[in-house]
């Protein structure tokens, strides 16, 4: 009875409530429910952007908060579309974005497709190779300074052992003419076995019966490997570049730990000029335009990367 | 090239796309050659074009 008397109290107690929820349209159930996400948007990514774009229109400087703010048009982006050191930035940016991807997409490819071939101790191969990536950027940058280091340096004595020379002849990251090189090499080594896993996914999704149908109409494994493997490991390939491209482009922290942007400016990458004119010299608005300028670049190559992964993967 | 134009010219999604992207494309090896500094100045204008176009003409039908 008493049981009896505390279900029917507490179902009273609920039909508030379910009357209440019962009253929404089904669009309204959805908007509740997606309300929180496009909230956290609308606060973390959109607010944030518009409000850099309006800081960029002014010469707003952090570091004064109590000075008056000017609105200065679109001169910001006047100096910077001029300035000759930040087009240098722009060409150290390209230099490494171009090698980093062409070596990680050379070497990854190649690595997945070794060790998509059944042989012993192919998983320890695996997670020896997928090691460096695992390691944080401020570690890698560090120990690799060691490495590269002329008196002392693996890199040097192993280069010197290579070709002859004395490893306490030339410095990796002293070297205007080597610096640029050395942070590509870095880069490669860590960032190569992520895109060997994806390639590895890819050439992992090829039905073996392709190729059983290609044995037998007497494809020879180089044709096999073009009409095959190839293209059905693109839409990975693609996926791999536009995530490495879009990371190098905004690369920041192993470059700041292993050479800080030097010898002079040589290696000082987009991302590094920016913090500098952010968080150096204060110069917000002009900072914000600069922002401005890689995120349209970035968003541009992004909107045509998936632009051109969709038409693969359709094909 | 007919083709193109007409389909340019009766607003189809395809050839503007292919007009935004090569536009982006363009944006952005002006910014980042190393040949002349006024293709880097004008760099950002064609890239923000080919971006904003981007947006619109995927909007447009098939």
């Amino acid at each position: 009875m008493t049981d009896e008397t505390t279900v029917r109290d507490s179902a009273t107690a609920r039909a508030p409530h379910a009357r209440g929820f019962r009253g929404l349209s089904d669009r309204m159930v959805g908007w509740t429910f997606i309300a929180p996400s496009i909230i956290l948007l609308l606060a973390i990514n959109i607010f944030p952007l518009i409000w850099t774009i309006r800081l960029s229109l002014t010469n707003y400087r952090a570091n004064r908060t109590a000075a008056e703010v000017k609105s200065v048009g679109l001169r910001n982006y006047e100096r910077i579309l001029t300035d000759p050191d930040i087009w240098n930035a722009m060409q150290a940016t390209a230099h490494f974005v171009f090698w980093t991807l062409f070596l990680q997409v050379l070497i990854g490819f190649t690595l997945a497709y070794l060790i998509n071939k059944k042989f012993r101790g192919n998983d320890l191969w695996t997670t020896i190779i997928v090691l460096p990536m695992m390691l944080s950027p401020a570690v890698v940058g560090n120990f690799w300074t060691f490495l590269y280091q002329p008196q002392i340096g693996l890199f040097n004595y192993f280069v010197g052992f290579l070709t002859g020379a004395d490893p306490s002849s030339f410095s990796m990251i002293g070297d205007t003419a080597l610096a640029p090189w050395a942070i590509v090499i870095v880069d490669t080594w860590m960032w190569t076995p992520f895109v060997m896993l994806i390639c590895l996914a890819g050439l992992r999704s090829i039905p073996e019966s392709i190729y059983e149908a290609a044995e037998c109409d007497r494809a020879s494994k180089w044709r096999q490997f073009w009409t095959i493997t190839i293209p059905m490991a693109l839409p990975f390939l693609m996926l791999a570049v536009l995530f490495r491209g879009i990371e190098n482009f905004k690369m920041f922290d192993l470059v700041v730990q292993l050479t800080g942007g030097g010898p002079g400016s040589i290696t000082e990458l987009t991302s590094i000029n920016l913090k500098r004119e952010a968080f150096e010299k204060w110069r917000t608005g002009y900072a914000s335009a600069y922002a401005v300028i890689l995120f349209v670049t970035v968003f541009g190559l992004a909107s045509i990367y998936v632009k051109a992964l969709n038409k693969v993967k359709e094909r | 090239m007919k083709t193109i134009l007409y389909d340019l010219s009766r607003l189809r999604r395809g050839p503007w796309e292919m007009v935004a992207t090569i536009l982006i494309a363009l944006g952005v090896f002006m910014l980042m050659q190393p040949f002349a500094l006024w293709l880097y100045t004008y760099s950002f204008i064609v890239t923000l074009v080919g971006t904003v176009m981007f947006i619109v003409v995927s909007h447009f039908p098939e």
